[in-house]
């Protein structure tokens, strides 16, 4: 968990809009969703940064364009010193080696026709690192890892449980020893006894492994028990980046605040005591997002400038990233 | 006002029945909340179901047990009866407010018809209730939206105009099925207040399911665990919270992280995945997962037993207090 001040990751001015068109055979572009406007921030080497947010406000998007599955509009991610917006081919593969990722929902990430070993050997195959017997032995070694029985390699995805379909896509993620794993709410569609044995799971991965993650996530108590740093977005851009007890104790941006006061704890005497913060209406959409500062249609204390300009992403102190003109 | 009574309801499949609910019994005062907790498959979800009468037969049946309501047994009610008793004296909200929905119905039409139903009154005395109605779970500009169909409606929306309809016709028992389990945390903080706020205003009983023991902590009275289509611990809020006593439910609090715990602790998971519920044996259900089980676990099924006067647990083992936190 510690993080050596060593950037790994950094992303600069990354946008993603997605077309609106209409018409049957010219297509025009009538609009865009914003889904990823204009988000810059660093991952350092060893770290966990926690991605939260609301649904449908890019984390995922963000996600995928990083390890360049969705092409960006514009902007630039820089990793191990490459960009990768500008890379192609035989480059690109090359450095998809070092990042990987681990999605959602183990159910439909897993191709339900091909035995666990086909799954997890198809990337060794792909960059040419192991074949035969080799092959199999590291296919083993890496169920191993993910605390699977080795012996299950000629079963198929449906013969498994949710938490255990999960370990077997955490093996193909690690199967190419990456540096770099972006986790895009790996625990959200499992049951909650099953939860904890995954994040521990991946706890005991990077330590051992020496891995780095970005844990994109909607549940925020999962998100302080296993980041280092915590960045929160909303409507496609970041509002707030700060150190993980930063945020949960001292948060900055209003909307970081009426998030935090919304999640339940598990304790009725701390409940009793509590004041939440009731936010009113929904996320705006992200085809038309409001003039200003993205969030002054639910913001409880949205001023005159706030309608007008849009605040910066700044560093209003050493640790904390802000967006906000009252902070 | 609500008994349960060793309900047990079943599922044929060609693999064997499936025992979705295996004995549950409860009661439930006038007025009050009653949280049932439980992870997929324990058999929260079905136990309302058959409640309500709604468990589609084939594949499933109701095998035993009684359901009293208002002192009227609701298993042996004729069809009429059911339907007079649905959606007028006990409503429920479901967990996906997109999909519960019809949509080519506009929300008005949706919510007016059960009270044209329940409540003789006319078509433009119905529409009145559905204004009223849908001001009550704060939907702005409600006469406006009432030609408005599901899809012009968030998530969050959508969730206010089920509980509007399933308060149409004021009834005295609201059951919500992971009402905010498709939610985000910001929207499920306003569905938890509106229920809450309206179990006061109306008076209601409401049966909370939810597998977030968070949400639970926060809007009802007492807690029941439910695992494997059993009750395995049922208690009243605070005394569940400060001493949770079935090892499940002790497993599953442990294995929660808290936003407000100050240090970084590892996380203590339950080992194992629920079982199989086509051929339960005759032991405690948990056996496998359980640290603290004994020999007498694998050969007898616990019945639920009290430990104190309103706290019961389905365990042999009384676990010392050191081990709970």
């Amino acid at each position: 968990m510690k993080a050596d001040n060593e950037v790994l990751l950094q992303v600069v001015n990354l946008e993603k809009h997605f077309p609106i068109t209409s018409g049957f055979v010219f297509e025009n572009q009538v609009g865009a969703v914003k889904a990823v406007d204009g988000i810059s921030f660093e991952v350092l080497k060893g770290e966990t940064l926690g991605l939260v947010g609301e649904s449908g406000c890019g984390k995922s998007t963000l996600g995928r364009t990083i390890l360049r599955l969705h092409r960006p509009t514009s902007g630039e991610v820089f990793f191990e010193g490459k960009n990768l917006v500008e890379l192609k081919g035989k480059a690109l593969r090359k450095v998809r080696r070092r990042a990987q990722m681990i999605f959602q929902d183990p159910y439909s990430s897993l191709n339900p026709r091909t035995t666990v070993y086909e799954i997890i050997s198809e990337p060794l195959q792909i960059h040419n690192i192991a074949t035969g017997k080799e092959c199999v032995e590291r296919v083993q070694e890496l169920l191993n890892n993910v605390g699977l029985n080795h012996r299950f390699v000629n079963r198929y995805p449906h013969e498994f449980s949710g938490g255990q379909r999960q370990r077997i896509a955490i093996a193909r993620a690690l199967a190419l020893n990456p540096e770099f794993i972006v986790c895009d709410e790996p625990i959200s569609a499992l049951d909650v006894s099953i939860q904890a044995q995954i994040v521990n799971l991946l706890e005991e991965l990077q330590d051992e492994f020496k891995l780095t993650f970005l844990f994109i996530a909607h549940d925020l108590s999962m998100v302080r028990h296993i980041s280092s740093r915590v960045a929160v977005m909303y409507l496609g851009k970041l509002v707030e980046l700060t150190d993980r007890d930063q945020l949960y104790t001292d948060p900055q941006h209003p909307y970081t605040k009426a998030l935090l006061s919304a999640v339940p704890i598990h304790d009725p005497l701390v409940e009793e005591k509590r004041r939440r913060i009731i936010l009113e209406g929904d996320v705006p959409s992200p085809a038309h997002p409001p003039k200003g500062c993205n969030f002054n249609t639910r913001c409880p204390l949205a001023e005159r400038k706030c309608f007008e300009d849009e605040p910066l992403f700044r560093q209003v102190s050493p640790d904390i990233w802000c967006a906000c003109h009252l902070v | 006002m609500l008994e349960v009574k060793e309900l047990k309801t079943i599922f044929s499949t060609r693999d064997g029945d499936i025992n979705a609910v295996n004995g549950v019994s409860f009661f439930l005062q006038p007025g009050e909340a009653l949280g049932i907790v439980g992870e997929s498959g324990s058999g929260k979800s079905v136990s309302m179901l058959s409640i309500m009468g709604l468990i589609p037969d084939p594949p499933g049946k109701i095998v035993g047990g009684e359901v009293l309501f208002q002192g009227r047994d609701i298993l042996k009610m004729s069809p009429h009866d059911l339907r007079e008793m649905r959606g007028n004296r006990i409503a429920m909200v479901f967990q996906e407010p997109l999909t519960s929905l019809n949509p080519v119905l506009t929300i008005g039409n949706q919510i007016s018809e059960s009270v044209l139903i329940h409540t003789g009154r006319d078509k433009r005395q119905a529409i009145n209730r559905t204004v009223e109605l849908l001001n009550m779970v704060g939907i702005p500009e409600a006469e406006n939206r009432l030609n408005d169909y599901p899809h012009q409606f968030s998530g969050g929306m959508c969730q206010r105009v089920m509980i509007a309809m399933a308060l149409s016709c004021d009834p005295q028992l609201l059951i919500a099925d992971e009402p905010t389990t498709a939610l985000d945390v910001t929207i499920q903080a306003q569905i938890v207040d509106l229920v809450t706020r309206l179990r006061k205003e109306l008076g209601m009983a409401v049966i909370w399911i939810t597998h977030d023991l968070g949400v639970v902590a926060s809007c009802v009275d007492k807690v029941i665990v439910m695992y494997a289509g059993q009750i395995v611990e049922s208690a009243p809020l605070k005394e569940f919270y400060a001493n949770p006593s079935h090892p499940y439910s002790i497993g599953l609090l442990r294995s929660l992280p808290r936003l407000d715990s100050k240090i970084h602790q590892k996380l203590i998971s339950i080992e194992g995945a629920p079982p199989n519920l086509i051929d339960l044996p005759d032991c405690c259900p948990f056996v496998p997962r359980c640290k603290n089980a004994v020999e007498k676990c694998k050969d007898n099924n616990p019945p639920l037993r009290k430990i104190n006067s309103s706290h019961k647990i389905s365990c042999w083992v009384d676990i010392p207090q050191n081990e709970k936190t």
